[in-house]
């Protein structure tokens, strides 16, 4: 285990609630009560049925939308808008890249924001589409590449400018299984490389596993937390290997069990 | 509010790559072919014509080089075209402008809104008397009604166009800390670009319509005043030599749009005919 010891915090959630449409008649509880902890340098999944809220916890955890009670803290100040040195994947990879700009400048956007200067931004943006492996589409356009390319594309843009944390949500659900795996193993390169911390949203419990190195296991809707599974797994994993190995087998079981009672 | 377009605007194709010149021709001449046998069909009919209200074509042709180049009518024309291009520019700019700023603040927008349908289906010539009380007979009174037929169109599709943008994009802006300025050029402005341009369309043939209407009432300039007077005078030949000339700029007016259209949103058209977003 060479991942540092130095604990630190870098998100904390604590009693959130959400609820949909407060004080109408509408009103919708998403989530009931999630407290979990994520540490520097960590890999974390959450996992949850679908339509467990799993989505609105992110967003809720990102800083896009405001808890109704409880606090969500990163590193060290509670949010109130998205913080500078967060970057964010989101579900639907067509709905978040820019279709009038090409790759390069939509990977520059928050650069640009952040006022880094032009020459710095284009290698910036040469390094980073090279880090996903795309260092040859800058001048094309989202709509021009495959789905699992355009996912590339936004991670990219939500690594340019070198984030503390990244979030994202169910990224890898719209695209096939090979281009799953090979995001998946990109997503863990990158992460030892940058050095960077991870939360994961997903519904796929194989692949919270084949990531994480603890997994939150949320309950169906309204969400609670039903457990925090630790993954030992080590820190180099294989597709074929890993997924095939008895701690792998154990762990999923545990999880079935946690997600399906009745299985 | 659905998107505002006209029968009359060329329909656009998509441009031909490089290397395939042939293919290129072929389409623009299958577009033509209708125009040309119109054509034709009119040159052959009118062609032994004495009706006094029909004269050949040839000899509307004829009698428009003389009218309009050799004995200097082109000033009428060019005094449209002034008139139309500054009613246009600023009705649009206001379009655009003001759909922003009903998009951005929800309360001008509820409050403004049964004001703005209003004027919006007021038809904009029964304006043109109270024009002439405030501006008075000149280009100034025609400029204020370009603009202000121009305007609507403009604005209620760019507000449209920016109310219908997704709302992940929006997310996805604050994820990346886009200042509201940056946003409105990197995100508003483009994502509801190809829905501005439909309504700047429908502005600029509005607007045309509106450039003729004006000259006809109470003018001493412009195509509409030559045509009239022509009309006037008994003089028919001279007058259909008016119609042509108008066809001609209102064509060629909106080809022009759909070429700068077609630069401007390239992406929008050439990510559509790849069947994307
Ligand atoms: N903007 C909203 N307004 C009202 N209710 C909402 C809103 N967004 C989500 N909900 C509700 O909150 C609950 C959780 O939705 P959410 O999208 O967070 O689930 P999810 O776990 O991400 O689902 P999926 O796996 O399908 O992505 C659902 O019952 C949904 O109807
Ligand atoms: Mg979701």
């Amino acid at each position: 285990m060479s991942i540092p010891v130095t604990t630190q915090t870098v998100l904390a959630v604590e009693d959130l609630r959400k609820i949909y449409n407060e004080g109408t008649d509408a009103a919708n509880m998403a989530i009931d009560s999630v407290s979990f902890s994520v540490e520097k340098g960590e890999f974390v999944c959450i996992v949850g049925p679908s339509g467990a809220g799993k989505t609105t916890l992110l967003r809720c955890i990102s800083g896009l939308a405001a808890p109704s009670s409880g606090s969500v803290t990163f590193e060290g100040k509670r949010l109130t808008d998205v913080p500078a040195q967060l970057g964010l994947v989101f579900q639907d990879y067509s709905r978040s890249l820019y279709p009038w700009y090409t790759n390069g400048r939509n990977v520059a956007l928050p650069l640009a924001a952040r006022g880094v200067p032009k020459g710095e931004r284009a290698a910036r943006v040469a390094e980073v589409l090279g880090n996903v492996g795309l260092g040859h589409v800058e001048k094309k356009y989202p709509w021009e590449l495959s789905g699992g390319m355009q996912q590339r594309v936004a991670i990219a843009r939500a690594l340019s400018y070198r984030p503390e944390l990244l979030l994202m949500d169910e990224p890898f659900a719209s695209v096939d299984a090979q281009t799953r795996f090979d995001l998946e193993d990109l997503i863990l390169k990158v992460r030892t490389e940058l050095g960077i911390t991870v939360v994961l949203v997903t519904h796929d419990i194989d692949e919270a596993i084949y990531l994480s190195d603890r997994i939150v296991v949320l309950s169906k809707n309204p969400s609670v937390v039903k457990e925090v599974v630790p993954v030992s797994l080590g820190e180099s994993r294989d597709q074929v290997e890993t997924r095939s190995s008895p701690e792998f087998l154990e762990l999923r079981n545990h999880l079935l069990s946690l997600v399906m009672p009745h299985a | 509010m659905s998107r505002l377009t006209t029968a009359s605007v060329p329909t656009v194709r998509r441009s031909a790559r490089p290397g395939v010149p042939l293919r290129r021709i072929g389409r623009v001449l299958t577009g033509l072919w209708l125009p040309v046998l119109l054509l034709v069909l009119w040159w052959v009919l009118s062609a032994r014509s004495t009706s006094p209200f029909f004269p050949p074509l040839s000899d509307i042709l004829g009698e428009t080089w003389n009218q309009w180049v050799v004995f200097g009518a082109w000033q009428n024309a060019v005094s449209s075209l002034r008139n139309l291009l500054l009613g246009y520019v600023l009705g649009a700019a206001i379009g655009i402008v003001g759909g922003s700023l009903l998009w951005r603040l929800r309360l001008l927008r509820t409050a403004a809104n049964p004001l703005i349908y209003f004027l919006y289906v007021l038809p904009a010539p029964a304006l043109l008397p109270a024009m002439i009380a405030i501006f008075g007979i000149g280009d100034l009174r025609q400029i204020a009604l370009i603009s202000f037929g121009a305007i609507w169109p403009t604005l209620l599709n760019t507000l449209d166009g920016m109310r219908g943008i997704d709302t992940v994009k929006f997310d996805t802006a604050r994820a990346l800390r886009l200042s509201s300025w940056r946003s409105y050029f990197t995100l508003v402005l483009p994502g509801a670009g190809p829905q501005i341009a439909a309504g700047l369309r429908a502005s600029l043939t509005v607007g045309i319509i509106l450039m003729v209407i004006s000259e006809m009432v109470a003018a001493r300039s412009g195509i509409g005043y030559f045509i009239l007077q022509s009309q006037a005078e008994f003089a028919i030949k001279k007058m259909w030599t008016g119609i042509i000339v108008l066809a001609l700029i209102g064509t060629l007016l909106n080809y022009l749009f759909v070429f700068v259209e077609r630069l401007v949103l390239r992406w929008y058209y050439r990510s559509r005919a790849l069947g994307g977003s």
